[in-house]
């Protein structure tokens, strides 16, 4: 055999496992996307009983969970961003999350107030970082009648326009309560309003 | 012999005539419905809300209140009251501070956090519906001078 015919011959060859290789690829990230959005429902946030008992009650005595018009918003809209690259870094960081489900840290009602301002104060953390990116997924200034508003939200909104102001600032325990001594805290670290 | 049968016949007839007799005089607030029905489904009413607040009937009334307060929570924890109307928070919000009085103790003494006796706020101050009353008052306050 020539050397041309023998590459000839490994082309031939490769092409199978070029295919193979598309189509394992495709699966893998099909399984990916599919664990991926597993994980983004309301079901599996509150398999956790640690989910379930505490921010879960509280959640559905609010409007994200049932008010006028139907509309709801569940844990994974206001917890995961919606673009994937961010939405991975999110779920990359839940590996966090799963050592502290395995250690137990918050598994009774007792312990997980102990830690919820910690907690809490993570999340208006990334909030404040993100501008609020989560609720913008649904609320924008720009789309809010403030004639419609009490004055005392319309006010602070057009204030908060102004002065480019994020939800968090102020919309704080608006789906959970909020635990003792919040404010002091928040505002030590520049998060309050 | 004649005496018992008669004895006998007014008991059981009072006996007859009891319940009903009991029943005329009282009536539970539900009407005469059987424990396990639901009862009688009275017209929701919308909040009356007030800009400027409600005017006050006397001049130690607790203001009520002139805004939604269904998203509020007030418990041993957290008092989202507070949010708006305390100390620190009242100017930027543009709300009215709590009482100086909400700051005493029931010795008189000045405290710098919230009194405990007046840390669950809706048990003065509550909103409005434009209901009939159910029951009528002359109440008039002093002159004031
Ligand atoms: C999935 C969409 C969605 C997301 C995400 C969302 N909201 Fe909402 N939100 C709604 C809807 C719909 C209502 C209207 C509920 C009603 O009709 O009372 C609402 C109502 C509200 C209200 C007024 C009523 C209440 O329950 O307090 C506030 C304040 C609010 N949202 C703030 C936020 C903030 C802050 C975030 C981010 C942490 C957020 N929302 C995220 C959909 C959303
Ligand atoms: C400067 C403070 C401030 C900021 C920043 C702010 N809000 Fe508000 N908002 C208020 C206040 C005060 C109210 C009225 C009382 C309440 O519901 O807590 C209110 C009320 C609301 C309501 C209910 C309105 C109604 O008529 O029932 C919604 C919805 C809302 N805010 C959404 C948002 C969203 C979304 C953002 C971010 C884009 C935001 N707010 C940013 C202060 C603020
Ligand atoms: C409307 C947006 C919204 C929804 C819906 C929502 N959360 Fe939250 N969550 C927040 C915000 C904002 C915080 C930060 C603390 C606060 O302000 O109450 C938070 C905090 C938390 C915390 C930290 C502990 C704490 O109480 O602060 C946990 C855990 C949590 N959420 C889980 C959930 C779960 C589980 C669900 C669904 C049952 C859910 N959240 C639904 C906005 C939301
Ligand atoms: C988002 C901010 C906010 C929150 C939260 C809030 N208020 Fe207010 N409140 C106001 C503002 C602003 C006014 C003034 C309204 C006006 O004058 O039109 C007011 C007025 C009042 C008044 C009338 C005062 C007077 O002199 O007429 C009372 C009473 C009151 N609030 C009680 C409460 C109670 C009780 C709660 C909790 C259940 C509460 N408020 C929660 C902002 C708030
Ligand atoms: C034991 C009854 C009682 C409780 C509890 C109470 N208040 Fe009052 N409040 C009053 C009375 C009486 C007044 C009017 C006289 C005064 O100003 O002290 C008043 C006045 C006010 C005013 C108007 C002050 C002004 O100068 O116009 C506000 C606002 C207010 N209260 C808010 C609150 C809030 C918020 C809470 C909960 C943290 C609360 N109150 C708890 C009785 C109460």
């Amino acid at each position: 055999m020539t050397s041309l015919q023998m590459e000839k011959m490994a082309g031939i060859a490769r092409l199978p496992l070029l295919i193979a290789g598309i189509v394992v690829g495709i699966l893998l990230w099909g399984s990916f996307n599919w664990a991926l959005e597993m994980t983004n429902t309301e079901k599996f946030c509150i398999s956790c009983h640690e989910m379930e008992e505490n921010v879960y009650q509280e959640y559905q005595e609010t409007g994200h969970f049932s008010n006028r018009t139907g509309v709801r918003a569940t844990c994974p809209d206001c917890h995961v961003p919606r673009e994937w690259i961010h939405k991975v870094v999110r779920k990359i960081r839940a590996t966090n999350e799963l050592y502290h489900k395995l250690v137990g840290t918050i598994d009774t009602p007792e312990k997980f107030e102990a830690n919820r301002l910690e907690l809490a104060m993570h999340v208006w953390k990334t909030m404040k970082e993100t501008d609020s990116r989560e609720c913008r997924n649904c609320h924008d200034f720009d789309s809010m009648d403030l004639e419609k508003q009490e004055p005392r939200a319309a006010d602070r909104h057009e204030e908060a326009m102004d002065e480019g102001k994020t939800c968090i600032d102020c919309h704080k325990g608006i789906t959970h309560h909020l635990p003792e001594g919040w404010e002091e805290a928040a505002r030590a670290a520049g998060l309050q309003d | 012999m004649k005496n018992t049968i008669f004895t006998t016949t007014a008991t059981v007839f009072m006996l007859l005539l009891l319940p009903g007799t009991l029943a005329a005089g009282v009536e539970s607030l539900r009407g005469p419905l059987p424990l396990d029905a639901p009862a009688k489904i009275f017209p929701a009413k919308k909040q009356q809300k007030a800009e400027g607040g409600f005017e006050r009937g006397w001049k130690q009334q607790p203001p009520q209140i002139p805004h939604e307060i269904d998203k509020d929570r007030i418990s041993l924890r957290e008092n989202t009251c507070l949010k708006c109307h305390s100390k620190e928070n009242h100017e930027k919000e543009k709300a009215p501070e709590v009482g100086e009085s909400h700051y005493v103790d029931r010795t008189g003494k000045k405290l710098t956090k919230i009194s405990q006796r007046r840390w669950f706020c809706n048990q003065c101050h509550v909103p409005q519906v434009d209901a009939q009353p159910l029951v009528g008052t002359t109440f008039e306050p002093l002159p004031q001078k």
